[in-house]
């Protein structure tokens, strides 16, 4: 028996974009929080890790900002915040904008592919697999 | 969610919490088709209970049931199911088990573009639902290794006569799994990070 053939594809230099109504997703828009005090954005990423700064929750925080605080009393990826809140992850980065506007919790940036991949970093992960 | 009994949200548990000296975390996709073995694999190998994230997707009513001919808008739940591996003190791993269907990658920021790789499981059953997956992933310049998913009814093909068929590049890595099986699906994950070190050290990573 043959298997079904493929035909390989070249890279191209920007992602095409969805063909509108029929592909297209309600919400492609990048998302991006405040991540530092100098009011710099960074994007958010289901990996990037939230700490909050202090154990308890002011008495302002809104019932949905204490859940998520009590939550990352430990760092705790946006994926699984997301995940324990039951919100999407779209609904996060309204969350931890306030959040982290208001100095309640920290973000640690994740590690993302670069052209020149890190060897040290694969290396470390190999190890840590290996361990498994 | 009713965030006003918020005490009672659970969140991890003890021993799944990570440590305060966790500083970053990169991600890995497995990616593949409905029925592949995406969780079995991402739960063979996390060391917490695979968790989901959830993300609501809008698209015109095109190509949709609609009895009155109106057109109507779906709202359509995704569902990513992810595990984690703690690799250091500092450095967490997570591994996110993501539906083939591109329309969906949108929806996670940097799903991607930020992974460090992927990994394309393979159901010989039903090879030609992996073959735009790996289209997307080649287009868009993401590093990944191919598993074949060893289900007992599915026709056997030899490795080389996979790779013809799916048109990979004799470097691109591509082995038999069972991704029930914590070391089997390590040795997945184990052989995409050697690729990519193989890449690194070329330095032909785009
Ligand atoms: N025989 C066999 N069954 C598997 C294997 N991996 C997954 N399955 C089964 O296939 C079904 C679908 O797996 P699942 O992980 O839910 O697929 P997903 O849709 O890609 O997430 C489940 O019933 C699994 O128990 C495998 O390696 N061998
Ligand atoms: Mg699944």
């Amino acid at each position: 028996m043959t298997p079904p053939q493929r035909q390989r594809r070249d890279a191209v230099p920007e992602p095409p974009t969805p063909q509108a109504g029929e592909d297209k997703p309600g919400n492609p828009e990048r998302m991006y929080v405040v991540a530092g005090p100098d009011g710099e954005r960074a994007e958010l990423d289901l990996v990037t890790l939230i700490v909050a700064r202090a154990t308890d929750p002011p008495p302002s925080a809104s019932p949905e900002q204490a859940a998520l605080l009590r939550l990352c009393a430990a760092p705790l990826s946006v994926a699984e915040l997301s995940a324990y809140l039951h919100l999407p992850f779209s609904a996060m980065g309204v969350l931890l904008t306030e959040l982290l506007t208001a100095e309640l919790v920290q973000a640690r940036a994740p590690i993302v592919r670069k052209a020149r991949s890190d060897r040290s970093l694969l290396e470390a992960v190999m190890n840590g697999l290996q361990r498994l | 969610m009713d965030f006003n009994g918020s005490d009672t949200i659970p969140g991890p548990r003890t021993e799944d919490q990570l440590p305060h000296t966790a500083q970053a975390a990169a991600k890995i996709v497995i990616v593949g088709g409905f029925g592949v073995g995406k969780t079995t694999m991402v739960g063979s190998v996390s060391e917490i209970t695979p968790l989901t994230t959830e993300e609501t997707m809008t698209q015109a009513g095109i190509g949709v049931d609609d009895n009155f001919g109106s057109a109507s808008k779906t709202a359509t739940t995704v569902a990513m199911d992810f595990g984690r591996i703690s690799i250091t003190d500092q450095l967490v791993l997570y591994l996110f088990g993501t539906p083939g269907q591109q329309r969906f990658w949108f929806l996670w920021n940097g799903l991607f573009e930020g992974a460090l790789g992927a990994v394309v499981l393979v159901d010989t059953r039903r090879l030609e639902v992996s073959f735009d997956v790996m289209g997307r992933l080649e287009e868009r310049g993401v590093p990944f290794v191919v598993a074949i998913n060893s289900f007992p009814d599915a026709p056997r093909y030899d490795l080389e006569e996979l790779r013809t068929a799916l048109d990979l590049t004799p470097d691109i890595p591509i082995i038999e799994c069972d991704a029930r099986r914590r070391a089997s699906s390590r040795d997945v994950l184990m052989t995409l990070m050697r690729f990519l070190h193989s890449l690194a050290m070329t330095g032909s990573l785009t």
